[in-house]
């Protein structure tokens, strides 16, 4: 049934709760006073770096008809959607550059390379997944609507194509985010109107019809008689960028160990506790600087999600902090290679479209979901938690798992 | 066929349509043909990486040269980028966004420069104030070369083509900077009204364009200038002295700028003397700010051109919905940024940390309160 009490589930006081909110406080406190020209010259670069990239994938491809023109053009121009999207895109709609009160880097006026319209983004996205992160029935980012991510939501027949669903929705990720925003799911249970939804998809018509035009009209006219090959580039460049985007996004949420919650839980939720729904609910992947540049920095996915507006080239030094948290509050910090995490993430995919019966954890202790009534089930463990007097060191949520999988 | 043809030109600068231009519109429907290709952003996007200055997206310009004029105050010259329209009014001011520390810092300075000559340069003339950190700033620190944001002139404190056969210039400190403009001007165009012209700084050293208004004086136009250094001959008192410096100051249209006492009192005694409020124009560089801070005050809102009074724990965001105007918003919390708005004018304070935000800058509404009056675009 998902997490419904975070501090029995974390072994946390009201009081511990709190004292963490508060050093979290202090870490975004630190990083927006020491932001400045370094932070301000980092993205900067990273938009120069980008639109160089682009030109000379579209230059490069003007030579398509060439077998190493287009491989390098494909990839250049992939590499630019890629950056575009995680590091540009996703970022400074979160307002992450805000304040440097740079009009042509600022959340209300970026507008980006996908089919997408921002503005939708900015609803489904900024506001509800980041908000209600992970609560099963408010967050529609748990399975979007056309998958079952977690043992918590209902089993239905048309859930048997899960792993189907998921190849089409990796393949046709941009597509995917863009119907994302006509929030279907509250279409259905009859919250918003099909007038809303029409208009809706006329301002996505609009979008796509200028990516479209971009990417399988303008370019490959262009080019002439290479036309046929600048096409297929496109729409390749288009691709990796859409599975690279989609095995992200899936590794920030849906590796074992990124809780899910209920709604419950959210009604009496103050602003610590949701910080810590944050830290929880998320889950990072290893990478180096280059890996953690091309994921946008969403590697960090936990630091993004306690922060989603800070300057994402802090998050690795937010992360360092954040991770000494976890340890004086014996809290898990959920990370991991990304191929191990991605697994992770696809076999939860490919279990539950199976009814819960088939399956063999429940909604309580389970790899994708627990509860707090894990705990409680196995009589007297929670007894022996938090900081014992002899040694001043705290066991808690951590220890605890670690104890019941010895047990 | 005509009629295909202006559809066409339409279609074809749709995506530039916002764009301002400072040569011939027709750059638009090459600018949005291009942009086809450079969907979301625009063929400036890209140019402005090989020139700076080759953007019209947000109007900019390169500082080529900062000139001292006194011990505190400097003559900085401009040359604007793409879109910016040198045709603006003497006496008009434009607003300056220079990056210090990433940030960018907007404040308006009066153009000294006269428009449509000086090859197309503009320039605006600076005085360092302590408690002014971008005039500081640009009196002192700024090297040639750097590129600043540019805001389009404006400004009703503007001088008509032709002007009065007489007039009255009443500026000081730096509220002489718009007055030169004009001034400029109207030896640019050989127009010779009758002007008298009352300045007051503290000493000789401290009068900004010191040479060149005396050689206004020594051209044998009708030009006449009381300089008041205060130091010596302390403040002038306008009630008692006006009369003796310029009998007919009533009939003269008078052009003002200064300090806020100085505008106060002139007001006062134009008013107490029955002269008409159109032939008094007046120029205020200070708006009053708070250093109370997120105490509350009165909202504007712009465009639905509605107020509203509130303390420092209400949001602008419920300000706004409290007198019925659709506010964007969304997790009303301060993470999302759907509620963001300009700032038009005034300062407010956001809750979560007590920064001051002022004009020109983007706020969340949501966790923003207003530090005295305040105006939003909406």
């Amino acid at each position: 049934m998902a997490i419904s009490d975070i501090k029995e589930y974390t072994h946390l006081t009201p009081e511990d709760v709190e004292e963490l909110g508060r050093e979290l406080d202090a870490i975004r406190a630190d990083i927006e006073e020491s932001r400045g020209e370094r932070d301000a010259r980092y993205i900067r670069r990273a938009i120069q770096l980008q639109r160089g990239l682009a030109a000379a994938g579209r230059i490069t491809l003007f030579g398509s008809k060439n077998k190493v023109a287009w491989t390098v053009g494909t990839g250049l121009l992939a590499l630019a959607k890629i950056i575009e999207n995680m590091e540009l895109g996703h970022n400074i709609t979160h307002g992450q550059w805000d304040w440097m009160n740079d009009p042509e880097i600022h959340s209300t006026e970026w507008e980006w390379d996908t089919t997408s319209p921002t503005v939708h983004w900015k609803k489904s996205h900024n506001f509800i997944h980041h908000k209600y992160t992970n609560i099963v029935g408010l967050d529609d980012d748990i399975g979007y609507g056309i998958m079952r991510l977690t043992r918590d939501q209902r089993w239905e027949r048309w859930m048997i194509g899960n792993p189907v669903y998921n190849f089409l929705l990796g393949t046709l990720f941009e597509w995917g985010v863009a119907a994302h925003g006509l929030e279907t799911t509250k279409f259905r249970k009859g919250e918003k109107s099909k007038g809303e939804v029409l208009k809706d998809l006329k301002i996505i018509g609009k979008k796509v019809g200028k990516q479209v035009g971009k990417d399988y009209i303008v370019f490959p006219a262009l080019t002439g008689r290479a036309w046929k090959h600048t096409l297929g580039a496109n729409a390749v460049a288009n691709l990796i960028r859409n599975y690279w985007s989609y095995m992200v996004i899936f590794c920030g949420h849906f590796p074992d160990g990124a809780e899910k919650f209920t709604q419950e839980e959210y009604e009496t939720e103050t602003p610590a506790e949701w910080y810590l729904r944050q830290m929880l609910g998320s889950a990072n992947f290893n990478a180096g600087p280059l890996m953690a540049f091309m994921s946008g920095n969403l590697c960090y996915q936990i630091e993004h999600h306690l922060f989603p507006d800070l300057p994402s080239n802090r998050y690795a030094e937010i992360g360092e902090r954040v991770r000494a948290l976890c340890e004086k509050y014996d809290l898990p910090y959920t990370t991991g290679p990304l191929l191990r995490q991605y697994s992770q993430s696809f076999w939860t995919i490919a279990k539950l479209a199976l009814p819960n019966r088939f399956l063999k954890g429940t909604a309580d202790d389970a790899p994708e979901t627990h509860s707090e009534l894990k705990f409680r089930i196995r009589d007297g463990v929670r007894e022996t938690f938090g900081v014992d007097p002899a040694t001043g060191k705290r066991r808690g949520l951590r220890t605890a798992m670690r104890e019941l999988q010895m047990a | 066929m005509a009629l295909k043809l202006r559809d066409f030109t339409r279609w074809s600068e749709a995506p530039a349509k916002h764009v301002e231009t400072a040569s011939t519109p027709k750059i638009n429907i090459l600018r949005g043909l291009a942009a086809r290709a450079t969907t979301p952003l625009l063929p400036d996007d890209y140019l402005k990486l090989l020139n700076p200055l080759w953007s019209a997206r947000e109007l900019r310009g390169e500082i080529l040269d900062v000139r001292k004029e006194t011990e505190d105050s400097a003559t900085v010259t401009i040359k604007p980028g793409w879109g910016f329209s040198g045709d603006y009014q003497p006496g008009q001011y434009v607003g300056i966004g220079l990056r210090i520390d990433g940030r960018w810092h907007w404040r308006s300075y009066s153009l000294t420069s006269i428009p449509r000559r000086d090859k197309k340069l503009i320039s605006i003339t600076v005085k360092a104030t302590p408690e002014g950190f971008l005039s500081t700033h640009l009196v002192n620190g700024v090297k040639s070369g750097t590129i600043v944001r540019l805001a389009a002139p404006k400004g009703d404190f503007a001088l008509p083509d032709p002007p009065p056969p007489k007039l009255l210039l009443v500026t000081a400190g730096s509220g002489i900077t718009p007055v030169m403009a004009m001034l400029r001007s109207l030896k640019q165009r050989g127009q010779q009204p009758d002007v008298v012209h009352i300045h007051s700084a503290p000493s000789t050293q401290d009068v900004i364009f010191h040479d060149e208004l005396r050689q206004l004086g020594e051209d044998g136009g009708d030009y006449r200038l009381h300089l008041q250094l205060t130091d010596d001959m302390g403040h002038l008192d306008f009630e008692a002295e006006l009369d003796g410096l310029v009998a007919d100051w009533k009939d003269r249209p008078t052009w003002a700028c200064g300090p806020p006492a100085m505008l106060d009192t002139i007001e006062q005694v134009w008013k107490d003397a029955g002269v008409s409020e159109d032939h008094l124009h007046m120029e205020r560089f200070v708006i009053a700010r708070t250093d109370k801070g997120g105490e509350g005050g009165t909202v504007t809102f712009a465009l639905s051109d509605k107020t509203v009074e509130v303390d420092g724990a209400t949001s602008l965001l419920e300000a706004g919905e409290q007198v019925g105007i659709q506010m964007p918003f969304g997790c009303r919390m301060g993470i999302c940024q759907t509620c963001v708005l300009p700032l038009e004018s005034g300062h407010i304070r956001d809750f979560r940390n007590g920064t001051e935000h002022g004009e020109g800058d983007r706020i969340q509404t949501c966790i923003s309160a207003a530090s005295g009056d305040c105006t939003l675009n909406i």
